[in-house]
């Protein structure tokens, strides 16, 4: 079984992030760089599958610069190789030419499965996955917390999250499905797998090598907006009955809350 | 880039294998140990349930050969683990330390094949746990007093004596005991704990380590064979050797130790507002931190150079007993810093000051006291043992 496991490189969930000069980006200069947390549950839901079923799990990601090192930990995981299509133009795109440019990657591959985390922590879009299905025209299974791969490994029943409980369905494969939380509980790298990934291959290319154009965007971002800054706390003085009535003023009247 | 943890920019200097085993053990120390680290501290216990992971995460002798089943890291890249581990509790550094450095090391460095192959493997897994006997109640500094004796008869040895404040002794599968011929020669035994006549009774009433088990070791005519004597191990030279691992590993992890508590220092001053305002903002808090951070950066600059020296090579004792003696003390007057910035919360296990304070008392006394360094410098620089 061939299984291509897509990741992306987010800034670390406790970067204190801040708009850029220009206010229609983020400045990432002094970011720390982690896999995507819901793409762990991707990686590790693919190193299980092959341990059940062999084959071989290919990683692979768009990024800039940085990239490899998300590509190194995932093959400290136990990954075989990875692939990557390094542009520093890849982090203005949108949802759809990260789509586009990784459906060029998997048609490389022709894997039996594909696996994404059902979304990145950073721009929250919850997009690529299923767009990589419909320009791959494949069957797709999202918010997946449970996948049982039949024993000849050509399709899977599947546990979907939705609003107010689950759905089961059944894919055949090839397909996508994008993992969430609660899938399996994802492995340490080791230190001997750091090792070995020493010795693992990362083919890095560029969107002309699979012949694509440029990384655009249909989208464009007008502003990037920190959350408002926090006030600071009113105490409420008086009695408790006092206290009281003057809480639900508060709330009702001036913070419309209640 | 640099940060206030680490001020001079080490980072650049570490190759992204040794960056990646240092990640690797912070993520595993904080899921794994951090959460109760505390409970094991104030209930004397240490947390075994996690010797096999600690084993399949690699840290049991990480920088020996990967045909022993370990993960052939660099020296620095060992440092780096202990660090980490000791950034969580200087109770599991010693655990992995005394595992890695002081029965794996001389079991790969002083014994043969047969004994390489028999043991190491299991002990790099964590399916077997090691415990290394040099001090006796009597003699802790001046080790070559041993009263530890051993008599051989054909093919087999008899061993008798006493063994005190040994690390892993009463969960021990094997003991490296070390103990003098008739001939005054001293000679180290791989010997199986489950032997006739061999005790390992703990030691508690400890107010330090508390997350660590301590243990005396009693030998009464304990029989070992030929085979499990290391035929390398040629005198205290030997002994001392593996003491020069420990103590490389312990100058590393004792910069762990100084950043947690450095770490939560400053946190704790940014947030505590006294007179209005936070308590970092105060000029002798200021004074405190200035030097708890330029104290870190110093050490951290050493342990570097001191990994980079002994991946090359070119390390010697005299080095290793500097940086130890520096950085063991450095970690212990920061920790007693961050409990002064602490206030009463300071003396709180909600914190992990006091923990790392007490622990950080018996890392300055084990593997050549904070005095018995300042000796070996003194003879470094003059030429003149002064230790008698």
């Amino acid at each position: 079984m061939k299984i291509l496991v897509c990741v992306k490189q987010v800034p670390a969930t406790d970067s204190r992030i801040k708009p850029t000069g220009d206010g229609v980006g983020v400045d990432l200069s002094s970011v720390d760089w982690i896999i995507n947390p819901y793409d762990e549950f991707a990686i590790e839901e693919a190193l299980q599958l092959k341990a059940k079923h062999d084959g071989e799990v290919v990683v692979v990601s768009i990024g800039g610069d940085k990239v490899e090192d998300a590509m190194r930990s995932a093959l400290a995981l136990g990954v075989d190789t990875a692939e990557v299509i390094k542009d520093a133009g890849s982090a203005a795109s949108d949802s759809l030419g990260i789509a586009k440019g990784l459906a060029a990657i998997a048609k490389r591959h022709n894997p039996d499965l594909i696996l994404c985390g059902k979304q990145a922590v950073d721009d929250d879009q919850m997009a690529v996955p299923a767009m990589l299905a419909e320009l791959l025209d494949l069957p797709q299974a999202t918010v997946v917390v449970g996948m049982e791969v039949a024993e000849d490994g050509k399709s899977a029943k599947v546990d979907r999250e939705i609003e107010g409980g689950h759905e089961k369905i059944e894919v055949t494969f090839p397909a996508v499905i994008a993992t969430q939380k609660g899938l399996n509980e994802p492995r340490y790298a080791n230190l001997k797998g750091i090792m070995a990934a020493k010795k693992k291959k990362i083919e890095v290319l560029s969107a002309a090598d699979l012949g694509l154009g440029e990384f655009g965007s249909k989208v464009e971002v007008l502003a990037v907006n920190p959350p408002a800054e926090k006030t600071g706390a009113r105490m409420i003085e008086g009695d408790a009955a006092a206290q009281v009535t003057e809480l639900i003023k508060v709330l009702h009247d001036e913070e419309k809350i209640i | 880039m640099s940060s206030i943890y680490d001020y001079f920019n080490t980072e650049t200097f570490f190759t992204e294998e040794e960056r990646m085993a240092r990640d690797a053990v912070r993520d595993f120390v904080g899921a794994k140990i951090l959460p109760n680290i505390e409970a094991h501290f104030e209930n004397r216990t240490f947390p075994h349930e996690l010797t096999p992971e600690l084993g399949a995460l690699g840290v049991f002798g990480s920088n020996l050969p990967e045909k022993y089943g370990c993960a052939a890291m660099s020296n620095t890249a060992y440092g780096l683990i202990m660090q980490e581990l000791e950034r969580g509790d200087s109770g599991l550094r010693s655990f992995v330390s005394v595992q890695g450095a002081l029965v794996m090391y001389p079991i790969f460095a002083y014994g043969n094949e047969d004994q390489r192959q028999r043991w190491l493997p299991g002990l790099a897994q964590g399916s077997l746990v090691g415990a290394f006997g040099l001090t006796e109640p009597d003699f802790g500094s001046n080790p070559a007093g041993m009263k530890t004796h051993a008599v051989q008869n054909g093919d087999s040895w008899t061993l008798n004596g006493a063994k005190m404040w040994i690390t892993n002794g009463s969960v021990a599968d094997i003991a490296l005991v070390w103990a003098k011929d008739d001939e005054g020669k001293i000679h180290g035994f791989i010997v199986d704990t489950k032997s006739p006549g061999f005790s390992a009774p703990e030691m508690k009433r400890k107010m330090s380590l508390r997350a660590s088990v301590t243990s005396e070791l009693v030998l009464q005519d304990v029989v070992v064979p030929e085979t499990d004597r290391l035929p390398e191990a040629k005198g205290l030279k030997a002994a001392l050797g593996c003491l020069t691992q420990a103590r490389y590993g312990i100058a590393w992890g004792a910069v762990g130790a100084a950043l947690a508590c450095f770490e939560t220092a400053v946190e704790y001053s940014k947030t505590r507002i006294q007179f209005d305002r936070p308590i970092g903002g105060f000029q002798l808090v200021q004074a405190k931190l200035a030097e708890m951070h330029t104290e870190i950066a110093k050490a951290q600059l050493l342990a570097l150079r001191l990994g980079q020296l002994k991946d090359r090579g070119e390390v010697t004792f005299g080095q290793v007993s500097m940086a130890k003696r520096n950085n063991v003390a450095m970690a212990l007057d920061v920790a007693r810093s961050a409990r002064e910035i602490l206030g009463a919360n300071g003396i709180s296990t909600e914190y992990p000051i006091m923990r790392h304070m007490t622990n950080l008392e018996s890392v300055k006394t084990y593997e050549g006291t904070h005095d018995i360094h300042t000796l070996i410098l003194g003879q470094e620089i003059t030429g003149i043992p002064a230790f008698t």
